[in-house]
Parts: C-alpha cells; sequence; structure tokens
C-alpha cells in the first residue's frame, strides 16, 4: 500500500512533547504514559502498536480531552494550538473538525435509539450552520463513500440494523463528515472478523489518499501495521520503545521488545513451529521502580537497566529511527 | 484499565476490599454508631428499666399524670415524659425498640432466604419454571399489603409472629426479582458453563457458582429491606394489627400520642424520632455498603468513551 | 453406560461428529412460547477429531465453530446427529449418564476474567473437578491442585489467592489447571489466547503444546485467528455459516487452499511483513456473511463467492476430495482453485454490504 502525498511543509501536523498521564488511585499513583513525544505529518498514517498497560489509548484520549480525572503535562500542539492547555469549549470546537476519533466498538459509540443519519447530521450542525435536507444529502454521500450500498436507503436505519462491518463504516463516515485533518482510530478493526478487518483497513488507507487525512491508527496487531503506516511508534508500560518507519520497523528492529514481539508472534505464512515467548508479565503501572520498564524481561538487560531509563535517542545513521535502549549505539 | 496484576502486590479479596472501602466511609460510621446505639437500647432494655425503676406497663396514675389526667412532659423522674397511662415513654421506647428490630430483622431474613432461593431457581432454570416462578411474584407484589394484612389479621388475631409473616410474605418477591434478573446474567458467564462442563449438579451450580455472585446485592437489598420492614411494623401495631397492647411498640405508641399531640408532645416526638432514626441510619448504611461492593470501584481509572463531543 | 477410561489408540477417532445439526428457535411469547425461526448455528457436520492429534475449527463470527464445540461437550442438545466418543454414542446420554464422559473430554475457555468465578480462591476453583467427582478431599486434594499448578506455571503458595490478583495470562493457566485436573482425554480449547495480549498469547501455546505431548491429550482447537492456528495444529477445518468447507493437515491448507473462502481468509489475515503483505494476493470479499437465520439455498458461500456460477445456488456441494489431491484434503466447492490460479480481486457479491 502506497502512502498518500504527504505535504511535510516543515511544521507537522500533530506534536505531541513529553505527555504525562498519571491517575491517583486507591493502590497509589497510577502513571499510564511517562514521557511520550511524537509527530504526525499532514497526510502521513502513524502506527502506535502496544499491548494493554502500554498507555497507547490513554495518550490519544488524553489529548482530546476524554480522560477525567488524570494529572496531565506536557504539550500536545495541533496545528500550533496546544490542546493539552484548551478550555473545554475550545477542545469541542477541535474535536470533529480538526480531529476526529474512531473507537473499537461501534455500537457503543452510537446511539442505539437514532437512525444513523440522524446522527451524522446532528454532528455536522453541532459544528456548520447547515439545513437539515443538506445535511442528510452530506449524510448520504458520506455513507456511500465508505463503502455502504445503497446508502440512500441506508441512512435512514437504526444501528442494530447494520452489521459490525458497516457500523464501523458508519463510524468513518461520521468523523470524515467535517473533513477533519487528523484522524484517530483506536483498535478500529480488533471487534470485528479477519475479512471484514480488510476491507476496513483497506478504506482507511483509501482515506489516507483521497482525502489527504492524517492517521493515527492504534492496535495491538502488528500486521494491521505492516500494511498500513507510514511510521510506527511501539509503546510499552507508558513509554515509546522504538520509533521507526514501517519497513524498518520489521526489516531490522531494534529494541528488544519489539524484537520480542515479533519473534512470539504466530505467522500464518510461514510454517509453524514453537514460538519464542516474552517471558514474564507486564509491569504495574503503579509504584514503578526505575529504570527501563522492560528490563524485568529483557534478555539483554545490563545493570545500567535497572538503575536508569533509557532517552528515546535516534540509532546512528537513521534519523528517523530511535529506540529506547542503553544497548542501542548512540545511547550507550 | 486494571494495573496487570503484579504477584508481589498484596492480596486482598473481594470481601476485604470492600470493607476497607466501608471502614473509610464516614456516613458508614456515623450510621453502624447509630444503630449499635439502637441495639444496645433494644438489649439493655430492662437494665433501663431497673436503673430507673419503672417497668414498662407500669402505670404511674398519680406520679405519672397531671392533675387533670394529661401525662406529664421530660422531667427528673421521666426522663422522656409519660403517656396516656402514666407510663414511662423512656422505658416504652426501649421496649419497644426489640419489637421493631426484631420484626424487621427477622422479616426481611426470612424474605431475603425465600426470595434468594426462588430467584436463583428461577434465573438457572429458565424456562417453565422461571416462568411459572415470575408469575407467581408478579401476583405477589401486586397484592395490596395493608388491605391483606387487615383481612388476615381479622381471621387469625393479631400477634408478633403474624406480622413477620405478613410482611416477610409482602417482600420476598422484590427480593426475588432482583436475584433472578442477577442469576440470569451470571449464568451466561463462562465459569459457570465450565461448572456444567465438569459435571457439576444443578443444585451445586447454583449454590457455588451463583450464590456467591448474588450475596454482595443480596446483602446491599436488605439493608433497604429492613428499614421498610420496621415501617410497615409500625404501620401494623399503629392500627392494632400486630403486637397485643399492653406490649409497647413504636407504632401503637403513636397510635396512643394522635389524639394527645396537642398537649403531649413528647409523647408524640419520642417514638416517632426513635422510628425515624433508625429508619435513616440503615438506609444510610445500605448506600453505603451498596458503594463498597461495587464492582466497578476495583478498578483504577474511569475513562469513558461516552464523553466523546 | 459406563465408559472406559482406556483412550483410543493414537491415529483413531476418539471423537466422531456424523451429520450434525444445531438450531436454536427464536422464541416469542411470555408464558406459552411459539417458535417463529430458527437460527441455523450448524447443518450438517461430520467430523473425526483423532487421538493424539490437534484438530483446529476455524471461521469467522456466525460460522458455527462454537456451536458445534459445546455439541461436542454436551453442553448443547444435538438438534440431529450423533456425537461418538470414544465408541460410545452421547448424542442423547442423560446428565447422569454423561458423568463418566466429563471426566474424559474438558473446556478451555476464551475469556480469562469471565472463566473463573471471581468470588472463590483459585485453589478452590481448580480443585472442583475433584470435589465434583469425588476423587480426592482434604489434603490430599490441596496437594494434587498444588502440583497441577506447578505444572502449569504457576506459584503453588498462591493457592489462596483470588482471580482478581491474576493477570490475563496466569488466569488463563488456572483455567489450563482446572482442565487437565482428571487428566482428560480430549480437551476443547475455545480461542484460549485471543483475549490474551501479544507477547502472552506465545507463552500459553507453547504450554498447551508441551501439556499435549506430557499428557496424551488430544485438542480440539477453536480460534478465528489462521496464524495462531497454524502453529499449533495438525489438521484445520474451515467452516462458513454453518458447514465445514475445507478440511485438510495444516501444511496442505495454508499452501494448498482449494475452497475460495479459505484463500479470502488467508489473504485477509494481517501479517507483520510488509513485503510479504505486499506481494500475496489480495481477495477481499464484500459486504458480511448472511445471517443464519436465513441461509442462502446451495452452496452458502455463493453469495459472495468470486468464482460463483449457476451450479452454486442450486447445489450444495460435499466434503469430497478435489481431483488430484490426497484422499485427506477435502473441500466443499463445485469449483475447488487450483494451486496456480488467482481470484479475482474486490468481487462485487450480492450479500448485504
Amino acid at each position: 500500500m502506497t502512502p498518500g502525498s504527504a505535504q511535510t511543509s516543515g511544521a507537522p501536523l500533530l506534536d505531541v512533547r513529553d505527555l504525562r498521564v498519571a491517575f491517583s488511585t486507591p493502590d497509589g499513583v497510577l502513571e499510564a504514559v511517562c514521557g511520550l513525544s511524537f509527530s504526525v505529518d499532514r497526510g502521513h498514517v502513524l502506527g502506535i502498536v502496544g499491548e494493554s498497560g502500554s498507555g497507547k489509548s490513554v495518550a490519544t484520549q488524553t489529548m482530546v480531552g476524554l480522560t477525567r480525572g488524570a494529572r496531565v503535562t506536557g504539550e500536545a500542539l495541533f496545528e500550533g494550538r496546544n490542546l493539552l492547555a484548551m478550555s473545554p469549549d475550545e477542545l469541542r470546537s477541535v474535536r470533529g473538525r480538526g480531529i476526529a476519533m474512531v473507537f473499537q466498538n461501534p455500537l457503543s459509540s452510537l446511539h442505539p435509539l437514532y437512525r444513523i443519519g440522524w446522527q451524522i447530521v446532528e454532528m455536522i450542525q453541532a459544528h456548520e450552520k447547515v439545513t437539515k435536507a443538506q445535511g442528510r444529502a452530506r449524510a448520504i454521500e458520506l455513507l456511500g463513500l465508505v463503502g455502504i450500498s445503497r446508502p440512500d436507503r441506508r441512512v435512514d436505519d437504526y444501528p442494530h440494523q447494520f452489521s459490525g462491518g458497516m457500523l464501523q463504516r458508519a463510524m468513518i463516515a461520521m468523523a470524515l463528515a467535517l473533513h477533519p485533518r487528523l484522524l484517530v482510530a483506536d483498535e478500529p478493526t480488533t471487534a470485528l472478523d479477519v475479512t471484514v478487518q480488510a476491507q476496513i483497513i483497506r478504506l482507511l488507507g483509501r482515506v489516507q489518499q483521497e482525502f489527504g487525512t492524517a492517521i493515527i491508527l492504534i492496535t495491538h496487531d502488528l500486521g494491521v501495521i505492516a500494511e498500513v503506516a507510514d511510521e510506527v511508534i511501539v509503546m510499552y508500560a507508558g513509554r515509546a520503545m522504538e520509533v521507526a518507519p514501517r519497513r524498518e520497523l520489521f526489516i531490522a528492529p531494534s529494541h528488544p521488545y519489539t524484537r520480542g514481539l515479533l519473534h512470539a508472534i504466530p505467522r500464518a505464512d510461514l510454517a509453524g513451529g514453537r514460538l519464542t515467548p516474552i517471558p514474564g508479565q507486564p509491569p504495574s503501572l503503579i509504584a514503578r521502580p526505575p529504570g527501563c520498564p522492560f528490563h524485568p524481561r529483557c534478555t539483554e538487560a545490563v545493570e545500567r537497566c535497572s538503575r536508569e531509563a533509557p532517552p528515546l535517542a535516534a540509532l546512528p545513521g537513521a534519523v528517523r529511527h530511535m529506540s529506547s535502549c542503553w544497548l542501542t549505539e548512540g545511547n550507550a | 484499565m486494571k494495573p496487570a496484576a503484579n504477584t508481589t502486590v498484596r492480596s486482598r479479596g473481594p470481601w476485604e476490599l470492600a470493607f476497607e472501602r466501608l471502614r473509610h466511609d464516614p456516613a458508614a460510621i456515623a450510621a453502624s454508631a447509630t444503630l449499635v446505639g439502637v441495639l444496645l437500647l433494644a438489649m439493655l432494655a430492662p437494665v433501663i428499666a431497673s436503673l430507673v425503676g419503672h417497668g414498662p406497663d407500669d402505670q404511674f396514675l398519680d406520679v405519672g399524670l397531671s392533675p387533670s389526667g394529661i401525662p406529664i412532659g421530660p422531667n427528673r423522674v421521666f426522663l422522656l415524659g409519660t403517656d396516656s397511662l402514666g407510663r414511662d415513654v423512656l422505658v416504652r421506647i426501649a421496649y419497644g425498640t426489640r419489637v421493631s428490630l426484631l420484626v424487621g430483622v427477622l422479616a426481611s431474613a426470612l424474605a431475603v432466604l425465600v426470595g434468594t432461593v426462588v430467584g436463583i431457581a428461577a434465573g438457572w432454570y429458565g424456562g417453565f419454571v422461571d416462568r411459572a416462578l415470575s408469575r407467581l411474584m408478579d401476583v405477589v407484589l401486586s397484592l395490596p399489603f395493608l388491605v391483606f394484612a387487615l383481612a388476615l389479621v381479622a381471621v387469625v388475631g393479631p400477634s408478633l409472629t403474624i406480622s413477620v409473616t405478613v410482611i416477610a410474605f409482602f417482600t420476598w418477591a422484590s427480593v426475588g426479582r432482583i436475584v433472578r434478573a442477577q442469576a440470569l446474567s451470571i449464568r451466561e458467564l463462562e465459569y459457570v458453563q465450565a461448572a456444567r462442563t465438569l459435571g457439576a449438579s444443578h443444585t451445586r451450580i447454583m449454590f457455588v457458582e451463583i450464590l456467591p455472585n448474588v450475596t454482595a446485592s443480596v446483602i446491599v437489598y436488605t439493608t433497604l429491606l429492613i428499614p421498610g420492614a420496621i415501617t410497615a411494623e409500625a404501620t401494623l401495631s399503629f392500627l392494632g394489627l400486630s403486637v397485643v397492647p399492653p406490649t409497647p411498640s413504636w407504632g401503637n405508641m403513636l397510635a396512643d400520642a394522635m389524639a394527645y399531640y396537642k398537649v403531649a408532645w413528647w409523647f408524640v416526638f419520642f417514638p416517632g424520632a426513635a422510628l425515624l432514626i433508625t429508619t435513616i441510619a440503615f438506609n444510610v448504611l445500605g448506600d453505603s455498603v451498596r458503594d463498597a461492593l461495587d464492582p466497578r470501584r476495583d478498578q483504577a481509572t474511569p475513562i469513558s468513551r461516552e464523553d466523546a463531543a | 453406560m459406563t465408559a472406559s477410561h482406556v483412550s483410543a489408540r493414537s491415529g483413531e477417532p476418539l471423537v466422531s461428529l456424523e451429520h450434525v445439526v444445531k438450531e436454536f428457535p427464536v422464541k416469542r411469547g411470555s408464558v406459552f412460547t411459539r417458535t417463529r425461526e430458527r437460527v441455523h448455528a450448524v447443518t450438517d457436520v461430520s467430523l473425526e477429531v483423532r487421538s493424539g492429534e490437534t484438530l483446529a475449527l476455524v471461521g469467522e463470527t456466525g460460522c458455527g465453530k462454537s456451536t458445534l464445540a459445546r455439541c461436542v461437550m454436551r453442553l448443547h442438545d444435538l438438534t440431529s446427529g450423533r456425537v461418538v466418543f470414544d465408541g460410545h454414542d452421547i448424542s442423547t446420554a442423560s446428565h447422569a449418564e454423561l458423568q463418566p464422559f466429563r471426566r474424559r473430554m474438558q473446556m478451555v475457555f476464551q475469556d480469562p476474567y469471565g472463566s473463573l468465578n471471581p468470588r472463590r480462591r483459585v485453589g478452590s476453583i481448580i480443585g472442583d473437578p475433584f470435589e465434583i467427582h469425588g476423587l480426592a478431599s482434604g489434603a490430599e486434594r490441596v496437594t494434587r491442585v498444588q502440583e497441577l499448578m506447578q505444572l502449569v506455571g504457576l506459584n503453588p503458595e498462591h493457592y489462596n489467592r483470588f482471580p482478581g490478583d491474576f493477570s490475563g495470562g496466569q488466569r488463563q493457566r488456572v483455567g489450563i489447571a482446572r482442565a487437565i485436573a482428571l487428566r482428560p482425554d480430549l480437551i476443547v480449547c475455545d480461542e484460549p489466547v485471543s483475549a490474551l495480549d501479544v507477547s502472552i498469547r506465545a507463552q500459553i501455546l507453547n504450554l498447551l503444546t508441551e501439556l499435549q505431548r506430557e499428557l496424551g491429550l488430544t485438542y480440539l482447537f477453536i480460534s478465528h485467528d489462521l496464524s495462531v492456528v497454524r502453529h499449533v495444529s495438525n489438521r484445520v477445518a474451515v467452516m462458513y455459516l454453518g458447514t465445514a468447507v475445507e478440511l485438510a493437515a495444516v501444511d496442505d491448507l495454508y499452501e494448498h487452499a482449494r475452497h475460495p473462502y479459505t484463500r479470502a481468509l488467508l489473504s485477509a489475515m494481517p501479517v507483520p511483513d510488509p513485503d510479504r503483505s505486499a506481494a500475496r494476493e489480495e481477495i477481499i470479499l464484500s459486504g458480511d456473511p448472511p445471517s443464519p437465520l436465513d441461509p442462502p439455498a446451495g452452496c452458502r458461500f455463493h453469495p459472495r463467492c468470486p468464482r460463483v456460477r449457476a451450479r452454486c445456488s442450486l447445489e450444495r456441494p460435499a466434503l469430497a476430495a478435489a481431483p488430484g489431491d490426497a484422499a485427506d484434503h477435502l473441500s466443499a466447492c463445485h469449483f475447488p482453485v487450483a494451486d496456480h490460479e488467482t481470484l479475482a480481486t474486490t468481487i462485487a457479491g450480492q450479500g448485504a454490504a
């Protein structure tokens, strides 16, 4: 899948700097995100890969102000404006028009008692002055764009009349209604069947190419990333472990966690055999010990790893490939 | 997002966690203290009676009534005043506490026992058993309480046992409904399927797998049922359908007091206050228990998707 | 009905499914119910699971694989057909008659959070099989449970902990310990790793493989994930809308798939390798699988099939070996796909889109 035309006009569309998100719980302070920095260029697809507890969802949701009761520091500059410093009203106007979100379970994101078309029109009307007729026409157009057949009829259906794949398409249609510059898709295909998943991934690729929308794709599935992302961040326990362009990540993974993941994943295209798991469990995010969060499970850890957490540093000779590991030459 | 379990974190079972939360809840503490006080009042009623030297049924027609025959207000001898027959209100309230608590707790316990068994059976077996039991519960819930109670007492005569039975009869079905709803959702969970694959009998599944998971809501509901039962008993004894005079209960004291409220405010106020305070305390405790047992409180962070604009 | 505890010789069928049909009536009415429609969850499936092997059942939502597995476990009654376990027909056995068989077949469930009773301690949960079948009690049971915990990689000192103290992978180990407690012959694994983190999946899959070797287990492995299946199975059965559409030895299936649906499924699997992903054949099926309430006539896949012809909507294909294939590579297609053939991409199927 070829990446869409990227207008790298210097300033990135989204620039997140040292994002930290913490929650207080009865057991202590839970640090969900610890110093995450990344950027997304216009028209690019950034894939964020991580398992549960990696902080990938918390980071993006906090960015658009969907996290309650958290202590947030850092900056998230969207087209130059810091999202984390905005008032709820300002954020609301950015959501939908600047940044749109698509979640894992479309059924819980849509109101079950209102027709799909109505919900799309309502969203458009919240941000733009259009008549009902205009809104409806746009809704029909959007549903057709995302590949729903007979959109003129489907626009009046209720969510329960749509299948899982169609619902997710409808969600994407709703997200695109206001031509956002950035689409954040949080595990959009995880709840879907594999053949439907392939359709949705294809659709996302089309969205990037035809609309020039930048996409942040959050998933735990490295296979999905391999098909669609331009750049990839691998997160673990709230930190970025590795950042790389897509091909480089798979062909020359640097961080032991990334390498461990790639060896631990079963593959349909290779003959079976014993898998090499990553030993141990994901860490507790409360009362984190010092050092690299991955070191208890890392087969290559050295003494320094348990004392200091390594910064994200570029690999020698590769500006856009960064790793957060003491064993990388650039970090020694 | 749950923090990943770390085997070095101290293990706390779900009951322990709930108790911890309860311990730190000021409302729960206050309510519990109040209820302990009420319980002590009931248990120590004979002690109080001997301390002030008045029995609950002793009529002090000369010392306890004014020359015109009206009850006298709180003074050094009768700390909360006297009633229409010159009896010590304080002592009578203390003994009345026994009736209220006994009936309230006993009737609720009986209702919960029957309701839980029926609810679990209906929820687990499903099909015809469920439909039959549900209709039964619907019928019981639609019977009018007072009319029925009056009719029953007219036939059998008033007594404590009748009180308990009648109140329990009208309450078990609401417990049953709640338990059934819970049982219906629990039976679909995989651990119940697992029990079936292991060859567990129906009885075992109902009592070992379903019941412990229903207990939490049953406990909450019970603490909220008790005040209702106490009030119901007060209603019954107000109408003369519960304990037989001269046995004091808050309800029949209030009934007697109705005629005297203009001249003897203490006669209405103190039994009424006792009833009110006890009921409020149970309700507050019930709320706190429900919050403490809420399983969603076991998780770290509320990130609600419903916030999406 | 007695059940001898000597399992079938290796390679012999341990479980035989013969023309199994399972339908769920959709009831209406409150006291006296009427059946209006039926969900055709499984329609005429015949398979056998051979002793010592791992047979995978693969398919997407609604294909009937979970229902079929539950029919094998007799958690459901069959609408028609037979389930034969080690020579004994258990299709209509009562609860009491099934008891001896319950010891010989067990299940590992998908949801690590739902498959363990949160109000019971794990030692008690794992000890259930011993208690239910009256095989060990008191101190002896504790010992045996702790042995099991060690076998699956758990710390026996955590006997008295609640499930909430464990991570997803550890809970799954508890479920596995419970399943192997009585040394069953057959274990049905229903999506055992789907709900686990990627880095934990490999641990659990390896554990299952080791246990199979050590304890001589036979697995019926249900999954929607073809990559997982490739690593653990000997043979694979692909299901679609209640029917088996292909059955083959594992490498045969992945490299010489005959049924168009199998091909589509294989091509849709995300592969963590950008170059291979770009190079492979892309078959994107349009629409979603039709509802099991009203399955299509003839071949159930025909509305979405790239090779559909007239015959496909009229006649249901039988599961048979395609010309030139080994006798144990079966597919249910009138026009099976040969090795060198490719299928058209993005088909305009008549499926509900």
